[in-house]
């Protein structure tokens, strides 16, 4: 037995290490500039170990797919200092390579060390999406980037501070590569006022409790989140569960990409082996060992929600991912499309868990971010362009239906309103609503995805960068899949069409008048859609989220003139469908 | 009929666990205070039993003042009306898109039901663009079609929202007066009428909201006020908004939306009305009920005003509003131990049914109060509000035995000040949090204990926060329906205008002020209440092109009766630099949204009637001493009638002071001081122990 802190003075310590951690997350969602940190809260905060980058204490306000990530940027950190000297009080450092700190160029990760006493107590990082960091397309999502050179710039980890003397020379390279460099100064600016706040708070709670106080609080913590996280293994059934996806293609060559996990559960311990997936890529859906890892922790975070935010939940978790896998990318593969990747890591590690956990588990979201950028010069000749992530459907899951129209499982970004974007760029939506059958049938039906159908007021160029357009959301225990995402945009011969790489494309030429519209993917089902009660079934076909023909083929449930349920041939139906 | 010229003013909150009464009788001054049990679902039978012991007489009172929770009730609990919908073609899943967001960042199992079902949505042809321009006619045919068809479903109300209507609200006025010739009928809400600013999801919930609430709340005020006028009552009817004002209660049962936030809302005004009394501009509100811990901030004398708020997940209400912050530590909140051997308190809660373990009606697991009674810092024998002999300490000290102690290996007061101790962090933790995020230091704020249970925790908040001290109000359990009695009238306008400072319309926007203020004050006019002063407070939401965060920007009398573009634009660059440290040179400012505020000052009552009577002492406030258990040792705390002290009698720790609507625990080391209008100020010793 080891020893054990105090429990009362652990709730507190852990409730105290959490606050400061969500008060940097405020300080800088007040302070930013650029909407995608001020409103989508794209950034996170918290505090690492000393000498191996551990994530000690992570805030609970912070975008999701950074938690897992920042661990791996402080361990930069690390490697740096080893290289070119110890950290010093004052300094901090500042880079946004991927392929040491993971996720892609938008994120710049900030890391400064803690003292007590002269002695390295911990570090703290702050992540953070800046608008536009270079590279060929606004915004950086460029989807025929075969380099990272084309997406934008690569920083290493440099000082931006040294010794407390703020250096102007790297803060005018940043400004000089940006296309917005009056919210890069913001941005930087608030991501330092949120340190020098964790800083000070925790210079406080040091001198309130005593160092070695806050230490054993940090290592009892882990402790703690690793044992949960094995009792939670533990009641899992030993096996291995091994599930396959795909991801449509890397926007170079349409070929299918393989996502390959085996989950092997043994007794309190839990492997991730990605054995099988397809080697990287030429196109920009590669992510690095720090992503994919960051993935697996969002995924099983979504799982095991009670599990504390550090270092402990990967305890008992072994992940194994081959070196030349697009899971683990090196220089300069690109990597801009990440989070489809990640998205496709989640769905398959939700698929065999549920195997294993059907109660815990459920049908995968919708799988693609959508990012569609509309461009198009205004009279004055200046450039507008319109940047937006669209949604999905969630997946059923064990209390109930997915949720339609929600957003990503790596982010709580919410979408700009219909309103804002006519008052913004030349655009008419015609459409905006939900998409009929495209929940994955189940006895708890998945969510539904969204039409979004525009029509653009002035010539325009379209990007997209989606998935899930040939491969649809998978559903659990019996749940059938959600539907494809589907993409089409009107040429200049005023036909819809599709692109060559389904949801992926640049440069789409858009005359006045262009529709273009988006069909999202909606959840996979959970369960058996032939148990789903035919109440249930009625009342969405009523509503309109199933048509008639699905409630019959998918749920064998028939219905009649009137609007009621046709006991009989609903049970011819049912019967037939379990021979 | 005898002629009484009426004197008094009663205000009546009614919360979900009691409804609290405050009278004054402004010709002798004197206050008094009643509380008696609420009737969940049968709200009007508690507050006329309320209102009779309060003021028996009602040709004596000038003014009946409501803060209510019905409206709130029956989103939460979803038992508005069955409301139809109908929206421009093309939107008819206005409510189910949301803003694409989800409940909970972890977990992925969240659900939305809108308050409008799918099958009571239409959607007709009729098309406006952002710039205000008709881009396809209006189908009256159709309108008229889907009103039939909602009628024939059964709707008992209908939300008109069409896209663009803040921008031309033309679509929207005709479908008014279609609506009004075919289904003459008081539940109609409008989208451009409630709320004519852009961004169409919070739009249509507001709207779509306020029609679910008008036929319940519009049914409840109208009983109220047949009831009222059946006893005799002249007097005026007013309802306490969100936002901290008042309004006629036939306006609320049109707007009931506004009203969603109405008790809290009146006990964060008079908190702020009290502190200023007790010469504390700055105050950080805590409210602790049975379910909840509600903070608020007041800064300079004001509460903040939050723009919009979610009663649940997705049902966003866009109208100024108390910005109220909410964590799941009240006094029912369920403490338990979880898997990782860490104590939780909340969000899970007993609430007032079947309540704490000590109320002995059922619950088995152990709350926050119920640690209070087993530490000795509530009084067993005379319970909070009457409605109870005695709780069940035996009872309280089992389950906290069971739940706490056994699991951690505490004995059972350790147990009971471990939940204590975190559910003062846990309230310390958010009020921090709302500080950071209003960018203030809590050091420099007072907290104001309100609510049965809130002045328990002054002393620990103290000392976790370091704040300057506590105020604990002279009636902290009936403090909201104080609030109802010194709340001003006020009337929020707001119309979103879209354009850079350097091209924007200002004879237009001279025209809106105009027109706004005339409403404002013909509403005014249309009450019985009395003003010592009408206000108008004129501001505009502004920001650099491409941000989305706006700021405030409040316009003094002389620049809104003389807009001036330069000037406008100095305002807001003062107002950015000082939330942001800095001013954008390059970028166009952009006026989004006009406020307008006006604000109807009702007399106030000199606060000292509040204060004790003459001829008390200290020591005949003394009823004895009782054993509390804090920081692991037995002390002998003194016990004080709290509303027999005299002003100026200074308690110091240990000490519980007992009053029939809350009590207040002193720690050792702490100081309380009965001021000149009865507040308790609460401050630490100057010469404080050593850090625990």
């Amino acid at each position: 037995m080891t020893q054990t802190m105090n429990p009362v003075l652990l709730s507190v310590l852990r409730g105290r290490l959490e606050q400061i951690a969500d008060e940097m997350d405020a300080t800088l969602f007040r302070a930013a500039f650029n909407p995608i940190i001020a409103e989508a809260h794209d950034a996170s905060h918290g505090f690492y170990a000393p000498h191996t980058g551990d994530t000690l204490v992570q805030g609970k306000s912070g975008l999701p797919v950074f938690v897992g990530a920042m661990a791996f940027a402080v361990r930069a950190v690390i490697d740096y200092t080893k290289k070119h000297g110890a950290a010093q009080r004052g300094d901090v450092f500042i880079f946004n390579d991927p392929y040491e700190g993971g996720t892609h160029l938008n994120d710049f990760k900030l890391v400064q060390p803690v003292f007590h006493n002269d002695r390295l107590f911990c570090y703290m990082a702050s992540v953070a999406h800046w608008h536009d960091v270079g590279g060929n397309v606004p915004g950086n999502y460029n989807p025929s980037a075969t380099e990272s050179f084309q997406e934008g710039i690569r920083i290493p980890v440099v000082k931006l501070v040294e010794a407390g003397v703020f250096r102007q020379d790297i803060m005018d390279i940043l400004s000089a590569n940006s296309r917005l460099p009056l919210s890069v100064y913001g941005d930087l600016n608030g991501q330092r006022a949120a340190l020098s706040l964790g800083d000070m708070r925790m210079a406080d709670l040091i001198d309130r409790y005593g160092a070695p106080t806050i230490q054993a609080a940090f290592d009892e913590l882990r402790t703690r989140a690793a044992q949960q996280m094995r009792a939670h293994i533990a009641a899992l059934p030993d096996g291995v569960y091994t599930v396959e996806d795909f991801l449509d293609n890397d926007g170079i060559s349409d070929t299918p990409l393989k996502i390959r996990v085996s989950i092997e559960i043994s007794g309190e311990n839990l492997t991730l082996d990605f054995a099988g997936t397809a080697p990287a890529c030429a196109g920009p859906v590669n992510i690095s060992r720090a992503t994919t890892q960051a993935s697996i922790y969002v995924a099983l975070k979504h799982i095991f929600r009670d599990v504390a935010a550090n270092a402990g939940v990967l305890d008992p978790v072994t992940i194994k991912i081959p070196d030349t896998s697009l899971l683990n990318a090196h220089a300069p593969r690109p990597v801009g499309g990440y989070t489809e990747t990640i998205l496709r890591v989640i769905d398959v590690i939700f698929v065999a868990l549920s195997k294993a956990a059907p109660e815990k588990s459920n049908g995968c979201a919708y799988g693609t971010i959508n990012a569609l950028s509309i461009a198009g010069r205004k009279p004055d000749g200046s450039r507008w362009v319109m940047f937006s992530f669209f949604g999905g459907g969630h997946g059923g899951n064990p209390v109930g239906d997915g949720l339609s129209h929600g957003n990503a499982p790596i982010s709580m970004a919410t979408i700009p309103p219909v309103e804002i974007l006519e008052s913004r760029y030349p655009v008419i939506f015609n459409q905006w609503g939900l998409r009929t059958d495209s929940g994955g049938p189940g006895a708890h039906r998945g969510g539904l995805g969204a039409i979004y159908e525009m029509e653009v007021l002035d010539e325009a160029e379209g990007f997209l960068f989606g998935e899930r357009g040939k491969y649809p959301p998978p559903g659990v225990v019996g749940g059938q899949p959600g539907s494809r995402n589907v993409f089409q945009y009107e040429n200049r011969q005023g036909q819809m069409t599709t692109p060559e790489m389904v949801s992926k494309m640049t440069g789409m030429d858009l005359k006045t008048g262009a529709r273009v519209r988006l069909e999202s993917p909606g959840g996979g089902g959970y369960g058996d859609p032939m148990t789903r009660d035919p109440v249930a079934v009625l009342n969405d076909v009523k509503a309109g989220f199933v048509s008639l023909a699905a409630a019959r083929t998918h749920y064998g449930v028939a219905i009649d003139d009137n609007n009621e349920i046709d006991r009989t041939t609903t049970k011819i139906l049912r019967s037939g469908a379990q021979n | 009929m005898q002629d009484i010229q009426p004197h008094i003013l009663v205000g009546i909150d009614v919360g979900g666990t009691f409804t609290d009464v405050f009278v004054i009788d402004q010709d002798t001054g004197k206050a008094s205070v009643h509380k008696v049990p609420s009737t969940r679902g049968k709200e009007a039978d508690g507050f006329f039993h309320g209102l009779g012991n309060g003021a028996p007489d009602l040709r004596a009172v000038a003014a009946v003042i409501h803060g209510t929770t019905v409206g709130t009730n029956a989103l939460l609990e979803r038992k508005g009306a069955r409301a139809g919908l109908i929206t421009t073609s093309g939107f008819r899943d206005i409510l189910e898109m949301r803003r694409r967001d989800r409940p909970t960042t972890w977990g992925l199992w969240g659900q939305y039901e809108p308050v409008i079902p799918r099958s009571m949505s239409r959607q007709v042809e009729g098309r406006i663009l952002s710039d205000g321009r008709e881009h396809v006619p209006f189908d009256e045919v159709g309108f008229c079609a889907a009103v039939d068809d909602l009628i024939e479903a059964g709707a008992q109300s209908v939300g008109v929202v069409f896209i663009n209507a803040f921008a031309n609200d033309d679509h929207e006025n005709r479908a008014r007066q279609l609506l009004n010739a075919r289904w003459p009928n008081a539940h109609i809400s409008i989208s451009s009428e409630l709320l004519p600013e852009i961004r169409e999801y919070e739009r249509a919930s507001t709207t779509v909201l306020n029609a679910y609430l008008q036929p319940p709340v519009g049914d409840y005020l109208a009983t109220l006020e047949n009831r009222l006028a059946e006893n005799n009552f002249g007097g005026e009817f007013l309802i306490v908004q969100s936002n901290g004002g008042l309004m006629r209660a036939q306006e609320a049962a049109r707007t009931p939306v506004k009203t969603a936030l109405s008790g809290p809302a009146a006990g964060v005004y008079a908190s702020a009305y009290l502190a200023r009394g007790s010469g504390f501009d700055n105050i950080i509100t805590c409210d602790m009920g049975g379910t909840s811990f509600d903070i608020s901030l007041v800064s300079d004398g004001e509460a903040a005003l939050a723009a919009q708020a979610s009663v649940d997940f997705g049902l966003v209400i866009r109208s100024p509003m108390i910005e109220i912050t909410t964590i799941g530590a009240g006094g029912g909140s369920i403490a338990c131990v979880d898997a990782g051997g860490i104590i939780q308190i909340g969000p899970e809660s007993a609430g007032s049914v079947p309540g704490p373990v000590c109320y002995g009606q059922g619950n088995q697991r152990p709350t926050v109060t119920d640690a209070n009674v087993v530490l000795g810092r509530i009084n067993s024998d005379s319970p909070i509000g009457g409605k109870l002999e005695s709780l069940d300490t035996d009872a309280a000290r089992t389950a906290i035995m069971d739940e706490i102690g056994t699991p951690l290996g505490l004995d059972v007061m350790q147990a009971a000040e471990a939940i204590i101790d975190v559910a003062n962090a846990r309230m310390a933790g958010a009020i921090r949090l709302v500080s950071i995020e209003r960018g203030h230091d809590p050091r420099s704020f007072a907290a104001m204990p309100f609510g049965g249970g809130g002045a328990l925790h002054c002393c620990a908040l103290v000392r976790e926060i370091n704040f300057a001290g506590a105020l604990v109000p002279r009636f902290p359990g009936v403090v909201s329906a104080l609030g109802c009695v010194i709340a001003d009238m006020r009337h929020d306008f707001v119309r979103t205008v879209q354009e850079p400072v350097s091209t924007s319309d200002l004879d237009q926007l001279a025209v809106n002020i105009a027109a706004f203020e005339a409403e404002g004050r013909a509403r005014l006019a249309q009450s019985k209440a009395q003003f010592i002063d009408i206000r108008t407070q004129i501001s505009l939401d502004m920001l650099y092109a491409g941000q989305t965060h706006s700021v405030i920007v409040t316009l003094d009398s002389a620049l809104a009766t003389k807009l001036d573009r330069n000037a406008i634009k100095k305002t807001f660059e003062t107002a950015y630099h000082q939330a942001y440290g800095q001013i954008l040179d390059a970028v166009e400012p952009i006026i989004v949204n006009l406020r307008l505020a006006v604000i109807g000052e009702r007399p106030k009552f000199d606060l000292s009637l509040l204060a004790p009577g003459d001829n008390l002492t200290k020591e005949d406030a003394l009823y004895g001493y009782r054993s509390v258990v804090f920081e692991g040792k037995t002390l002998n705390a003194a016990i004080y009638d709290r509303l027999a002290l005299p002003v100026g009698a200074v308690v110091s720790g240990p000490a519980v002071l007992e009053q029939p609507d809350a009590t207040c625990w002193i720690e050792p080391g702490f100081l309380a001081k009965v001021d000149t209008i009865g507040n308790l100020v609460v401050t630490a010793q100057t010469t404080t122990g050593e850090a625990p």
